[in-house]
């Protein structure tokens, strides 16, 4: 994939502002079962982001990646900024410039395993990671009109959380009343995936 | 000063502040000793920067000990410690314990000169398997 400083701009600023558009949605999700504050949290890391705009987008991919991602970890203030933080931080480290979907694959599945370590969680405990563990094996299967899929396969898992019962994070408080509400992490990583796909598409 | 360090790590500035106060009536000025509380924008929540900042106040060659109250407290806090130079990073715990109880306890022990493993270990012997 090319990759040059327009198409950079574009995913920086389709990703922050798809979270920044729905932070009142998110925080509403995050009040029915945590403390509330997940949008307001990550619209604080993502202006961060919006604010270094150009500086961001005039660097090497995994440069950008690494910056976004130490933005999201000193700014959100929440356990999302370490965990998307050291999503972005990984992919940077992961990702070569000019990444083929192959290197895109390794990368984001070794990044998905630095998420899983910092939450000392993994799939099924409805949180981010029961939306980017499904998103692996879709880059894995691999095949035609990707983008498409990792944005639905993103919806999918997403609304997959609901019925899950909490075992990480503060949802997991509420045991069994957790049940029946969207996880708000999943429906966050979800709203990017499809920021950075729909971004994607557009730009071939 | 060669005695363990204490950090507080709250959501709240008052929780934290409050809990210094109570380790500070124990143990008086025998351990260096900070909190830190509150989001970059000051409401609930943690900070990357700010804890970074509390472990460096506490600082000591014997090492520092960190107690957290919730979740995102935990996780800020490691990824603070990992943020460290390489040399003070080995030399940072965040213990398994209740934040009040925990980090009485912990700077109780600390002041008595114990090692930094001795006191991590007195701390998370609060906590409940």
């Amino acid at each position: 994939m090319r990759v040059d400083r327009e198409l950079n701009r574009r995913l920086i600023v389709a990703t922050a502002e798809t979270v920044i558009r729905h932070a009142d949605e998110l925080s509403e999700l995050d009040r029915a079962i945590g403390d509330g504050d997940h949008g307001l949290n990550m619209k604080r890391g993502f202006e961060a982001v919006l604010a270094d705009l150009d500086g961001l987008a005039s660097k090497p991919l995994p440069d950008l990646l690494k910056a976004v991602g130490t933005h999201l970890v000193m700014k959100v203030g929440g356990a999302s900024g370490p965990l998307y933080g050291t999503l972005f931080l990984a992919l940077g480290k992961e990702l070569p410039s000019e990444p083929t979907v192959d290197d895109a694959t390794r990368a984001f599945r070794t990044a998905v395993g630095a998420v899983k370590a910092r939450g000392k969680s993994d799939v099924g405990q409805k949180t981010m990671l029961d939306v980017l563990v499904p998103l692996v094996v879709a880059l894995e299967n691999g095949g035609r009109e990707l983008l498409a899929r990792l944005k639905e396969t993103a919806s999918v898992a997403a609304a997959q959380t609901v019925p899950m019962k909490a075992l990480r994070g503060r949802a997991s408080f509420l045991g069994e009343r957790s049940i029946g509400h969207l996880d708000p992490g999943a429906r966050s990583a979800s709203l990017m995936v499809a920021a950075i796909c729909d971004a994607l598409g557009a730009a071939r | 000063m060669t005695n363990v360090g204490i950090v507080i790590v709250s959501h709240s500035p008052k929780v934290a502040e409050g809990a210094a106060d109570m380790v500070r009536q124990m143990v008086g000025n025998e351990v260096t000793l900070a909190w830190t509380g509150g989001n970059p924008d000051g409401g609930l929540g943690t900070n990357v920067p700010a804890i970074i900042a509390a472990i460096d106040r506490a600082w000591t060659a014997a090492g520092v000990v960190v107690l957290v109250d919730l979740g995102g407290a935990e996780t800020n806090s490691e990824m603070a410690i990992e943020m460290l130079p390489e040399k003070k990073r080995a030399r940072v715990v965040v213990c398994n314990a209740p934040i009040v109880e925990g980090a009485v306890i912990a700077a109780t022990e600390a002041s008595g000169g114990a090692n930094l493993a001795a006191v991590r270990r007195a701390a998370e012997e609060l906590s409940p398997l």
